[in-house]
């Protein structure tokens, strides 16, 4: 049986059932008295929690919500790099070695389900989970100055948290010296791989201290969402103090050793491409001068400067102390 | 014989169209237009996240690809009987040093800050560089030895051999180019330029030493 009403939404019977435009006005004034109010603080938090993280979300992937972090050099206050730009120019050789086809192909990355193995010289070697991943430590925004060893820079709001979270669950031997970083190698989903530019899978690799060092990120978003895939989706490394190839994306493999590690460029162009790779503007890249950089999106565009490169990218009263009395030119 | 007849009908026609007087103009508007099109989209900020790298690298591409029409013109000339080709010769010999001077203008202004310094520290530390310079130099001269009086005050002999210094272009540039993408082991663009120039020169060499009839040329 169909029981009809004259409630349509278009009949209104009795004008008093419409909000007379002084009520409809007084409702906004009293949300207005909530936010600045009593009740509003307790809100505020709520309705302002996209405004916690330094940076407006570009809205095109899944939000991922983290806290500033409180880590001394962490949050740099330099203009962030326009989202637009950070996630369309990019190396990612595994979808080519253009910089524009990273974003045209990465579409094809398959980044769920998704696990991490940790493995080698630990006493818990494990097979993490993404989301087990995800969950491992508070999620945290970091505002890192990236180098890129080509002459080229941006600044990037992260998310993630410190890799060191995770060493430290896995709890290395004592004969764990080095960490090797294995990325994803999948030739039916990554164009680039029929290339033989570099040895697959891109491998890269810290000595223990500098993978446990705070700065060391293990980044799962960018922009307060999740990675974009052509950024290096789901899980990605973020060494700011290092060239960017250092920072390997789409992790796949971490394995503690007691040898240093072979690199994907240190294998392709050991001459060029040490194993440190510290950002050093007085050690310059055989085939240019590593001194300045262009800062991607600056004032003045096509006449901006070029920026004096800093040492250690700027992160040297954080990272210094874990090259004392190392000859930077021979451990380039 | 009508076989023979009809592409040469078709080729003559296309050799009249050649000497029509619109025929420079347009040829000129053509390659203008990629210049016309960096300027608009560098004042319009669409060159991407890098558009002085963009910039840089275009105008790049330009001169390499000015450099091989111009390198087509004898064959074709030659091989496909249009004469009237020799007559737009000098303007795309012109357009392969105009976009050669830009790019190495863009480099000394957008990567270098005109700082003449850094210029020769950089023509010094990278070889690319210097390569890259020496080709423009020869384009340079031979720019400037272009025009009717400089032909005839050279006298013809020393002017074509200077003028065949485009030849010594064409491997710097492909070398320069070359050494440019080795950073990346991405040689696929470079191998098309170098096979298109080898081609070119190829022709050149072949034409030069092949076998011919008893009557000879």
């Amino acid at each position: 049986m169909i029981i009809r009403s004259a409630d349509t939404g278009y009949h209104h019977p009795r004008s008093s059932e419409i909000t007379s435009r002084s009520t409809y006005l007084g409702r906004r004034e009293w949300l207005q008295h909530l936010a600045l109010g009593a009740g509003g603080a307790a809100l505020a938090g709520w309705a302002s929690r996209d405004a916690l993280a330094a940076v407006a979300r570009p809205g095109k992937l899944a939000a991922l919500v983290g806290v500033s972090s409180p880590l001394p050099g962490a949050s740099t206050v330099e203009k962030v790099t326009a989202y637009e730009h950070a996630s369309t120019y990019n190396n990612f050789y595994e979808f080519g070695t253009d910089k524009s086809d990273p974003v045209a192909r990465a579409k094809s990355l398959k980044t769920s389900p998704w696990t991490v193995s940790v493995e080698g010289l630990v006493n818990k070697p494990r097979t993490y989970g993404l989301e087990e991943l995800l969950k491992l430590a508070p999620m945290e925004e970091r505002i890192y100055r990236l180098r890129c060893v080509e002459g080229w820079s941006m600044v990037i709001p992260w998310m993630g948290y410190s890799l060191g979270a995770l060493i430290r669950a896995a709890q290395p031997l004592g004969s764990a010296k080095y960490v090797e970083f294995v990325t994803q190698a999948d030739r039916d989903t990554m164009p680039g791989l029929r290339s033989s530019v570099l040895l697959w899978p891109y491998v890269e690799g810290l000595r223990l201290d500098e993978a446990m060092h705070p700065l060391t990120l293990l980044a799962f978003g960018m922009y307060g969402e999740v990675l974009p895939n052509q950024n290096g989706a789901p899980v990605r490394l973020v060494v700011p103090w290092k060239y960017g190839f250092k920072s390997g994306k789409s992790l796949v493999k971490i394995r503690f050793t007691d040898k240093e590690p072979s690199t994907a460029w240190n294998i392709a162009a050991p001459q060029e491409y040490g194993f440190f790779s510290n950002v050093n503007p007085d050690v310059a890249h055989p085939r240019w001068s590593q001194a300045t950089e262009r800062r991607i999106g600056e004032e003045g565009g096509l006449l901006a400067k070029r920026r004096k490169t800093l040492m250690f990218n700027g992160y040297e009263p954080q990272v210094g102390q874990l090259y004392a009395g190392m000859d930077l030119r021979k451990f380039f | 014989m009508d076989s023979v007849t009809a592409p040469r009908k078709a080729g003559s026609r296309l050799n009249r169209w050649l000497l029509h007087r619109t025929a420079k103009p347009l040829l000129f508007v053509l390659w203008s237009l990629p210049v016309v099109w960096l300027f608009w989209a560098a004042w319009n900020d669409q060159l991407g996240a890098n558009p002085a790298e963009a910039l840089i690298r275009s105008l790049g591409d330009w001169t390499l690809r000015a450099l091989v029409l111009v390198l087509l013109v004898t064959p074709l000339r030659v091989m496909a009987g249009w004469p009237a080709l020799a007559r737009l010769r000098r303007m795309l010999g012109l357009f392969v040093f105009f976009y050669a001077s830009l790019h190495l203008l863009a480099y000394a202004w957008f990567d270098m800050g005109f700082e003449w310094r850094e210029v020769l520290a950089d023509l010094a530390k990278r070889p690319f560089i210097l390569v890259g310079f020496l080709c423009w130099v020869l384009l340079l001269l031979m720019a400037g030895t272009s025009f009717n009086r400089a032909i005839r005050a050279l006298g013809a002999a020393r002017w074509r051999l200077l003028h065949r210094s485009v030849y010594a272009v064409a491997c710097l540039a492909v070398l320069h180019f070359f050494w440019m993408r080795s950073g990346k082991n991405d040689f696929a663009e470079v191998g098309v330029y170098a096979v298109l120039l080898a081609l070119l020169l190829g022709w050149r060499v072949w034409e030069r030493w092949r076998p011919r009839g008893q009557l000879g040329r």
